[in-house]
């Protein structure tokens, strides 16, 4: 038997924090490995975006002002919708495999757990939207008055919001199946809500009124405001502290919803 | 690991019982789960020794895995009294010092052998050095037998690859006590002897506490201790010498299933009488 080896005894312990760098960097880190064992999960992700760019380009060539609003909505839709579906699967399996059992009952915090997922899926976002944006500005012809470097900071913090979501509704998941079937059901009624058809202000009262509380009317104002202005605007800054509060706010509930001690 | 150690029992000989040192490990009164409309704990009184290997037998579904979450301190509605190593099991100090091994193999199937260990030491001590993680590591896999396949990823191995993975995770640290839930289900009888030789090991020279699950009776005769188990009750507790003699019988098994014909007929004689 190998017994004899000094090994560090568990017995002085880290205390605990709400948050660890070094767990929630471990847990980034180890999520990105796990992707980095699925290259065809990596090019959907990053690949998919620009080809439905390409695509839109030219279903709107005679009428690029069309494209230009559509594109930046999407530019922030995106990554909100492909972080929601990553993260959502990817928490579920670690809620149905056993493994954040085994975490919880090890001292990781819920913090740290939370914040490593966004942290993994923060880094895929902005190595998505760079793709996105930078084809989208410079191949595409998107006409974007103000800097690119706004659209970035939207998209990433549509991405933050996408993880929250994902994080959260898999909690209310049993299987993979009923995963999958949370975003028509989360993501859709913001599509067609958030301003993407038509403008929110024709919409009816009513309709109007319930974009007005969705997170992702916001995301999609944001694009607009960096589209249409120069420098940023005071709406600019409003829609970019909206969707990163919601974030927050969902990531919180989120992490309400990991239970150390389950039935 | 060695095939035999010089603290291995022999292999149908009684095993000589560690002394018991201090209070119990595991302690518990009126331990009472429920889950869903179902009772599965009755009220339990047992105490597990320290620094011993106590079995934990029972047909499945009788409540072995609800006890073993209770005393990690994963399980919810748990009433009655649960003391774990000093603390109300679930306390957050026993986190670094309970090492967890769940019946189906709680690992990433999407990342290598080593890459699984690498982050659960991270999360467990964060506090080490790159090379002294390594070093942990390579210790665990050592004890379980799992030094060459290392590169290879948790979902392509074998049942009992994948469950070794699952138990060196709970190595880590050198926890002090050791809930091992079904560790040797699906394993062939050479590694079954190695992880028992191993786990007898643990017990006499890290002092550490062993709990481990079985509905295979011919295990409970390598524990120094046995709580027999059946429909969310205790049946016996003892050694499995005293449980043989008690019942007049030969083997664990035979006490068993002696004791489970008692409690049936007592069962039946409570519902006529009635």
């Amino acid at each position: 038997m190998s017994t004899t080896t000094t090994a560090p005894t568990r017995s002085a312990p880290t205390p605990p924090r709400a948050l660890n760098a070094s767990r929630t960097t471990a847990t980034a880190a180890r999520v990105l490995r796990q992707l980095r064992h699925d290259p065809r999960t990596i090019a959907l992700m990053l690949l998919v975006p620009c080809v439905m760019l390409v695509l839109l380009r030219y279903v709107f060539d005679g009428s690029p002002r069309v494209f230009d609003n559509i594109g930046a909505s999407l530019l922030g839709i995106f990554p909100l919708i492909t972080m929601f579906l990553v993260t959502s699967i990817a928490t579920l399996r670690e809620r149905t495999s056993g493994t954040l059992e085994r975490l919880l009952a090890m001292p990781l915090g819920k913090g740290d757990l939370i914040a490593g997922y966004a942290l993994a899926f923060g880094t895929i976002a902005i190595i998505q939207s760079c793709l996105a944006t930078g084809l989208a500005v410079w191949f595409l012809g998107l006409d974007v008055i103000g800097s690119p470097w706004l659209l970035l900071l939207v998209a990433l913090l549509d991405a933050l919001l996408g993880t929250a979501l994902g994080l959260f509704v898999s909690a209310f998941a049993a299987s993979e199946f009923q995963a999958v079937q949370f975003m028509p059901a989360v993501i859709f009624p913001q599509l067609l809500l958030c301003g993407l058809f038509t403008a929110r202000s024709n919409m009816h009262p009513v309709l109007e009124a319930i974009s007005d509380v969705l997170p992702m009317s916001y995301a999609v104002d944001g694009m607009n405001e960096v589209l249409k202005h120069t420098d940023m605007t005071a709406n600019f800054v409003r829609d970019v502290l909206i969707v990163a509060g919601c974030a927050l706010l969902v990531l919180g509930l989120g992490a309400a919803t990991l239970r150390r001690r389950t039935a | 690991m060695n095939k035999e150690g010089p603290d291995t029992p022999a292999e149908d000989g009684p095993l000589a019982v560690p002394a018991e040192d201090g209070p119990a490990a595991v302690r518990a009164q009126g331990l009472t789960v429920v889950r869903g409309p179902r009772t599965v704990l009755r009220g339990l009184d047992f105490t597990v020794p320290r620094g011993q290997i106590t079995g934990l037998l029972g047909p499945s579904g009788c409540g072995k895995s609800t006890l073993m979450r209770s005393i990690v301190g994963t399980q919810a509605k748990v009433t009655g009294t649960l003391e774990v190593l000093g603390h109300p099991a679930g306390h957050p100090t026993l986190r670094t010092r309970i090492g967890y091994v769940t019946q189906a193999p709680s690992v990433y199937d999407d990342l290598t052998i080593r890459q699984n260990l690498d982050y659960f030491a991270a999360i467990l001590t964060p506090e080490l050095s790159t090379a002294d993680r390594r070093r942990e590591v390579d210790r665990v896999l050592t004890d379980v037998d799992l030094t060459t396949h290392t590169d290879s990823l948790a979902g392509n191995l074998s049942g009992g690859q994948r469950s070794r993975v699952s138990l060196a995770v709970a190595l880590l640290g050198t926890p002090e006590l050791l809930v091992l839930d079904e560790p040797t289900v699906g394993l062939d009888p050479v590694l079954r002897r190695d992880l028992w030789n191993l786990f007898h090991s643990l017990a006499a020279t890290r002092g550490a506490t062993l709990l481990v699950s079985s509905h295979v009776m011919d295990e409970a005769e390598r524990c120094h201790r046995l709580l027999l188990m059946r429909e969310g009750e205790i049946l016996a507790d003892g050694t499995p010498d005293a449980l043989r003699s008690r019942t007049g019988t030969d083997t664990v098994e035979a006490a068993f299933l002696h004791l489970v014909d008692e409690a049936t007929a007592a069962a039946r004689e409570k519902e006529t009488t009635r």
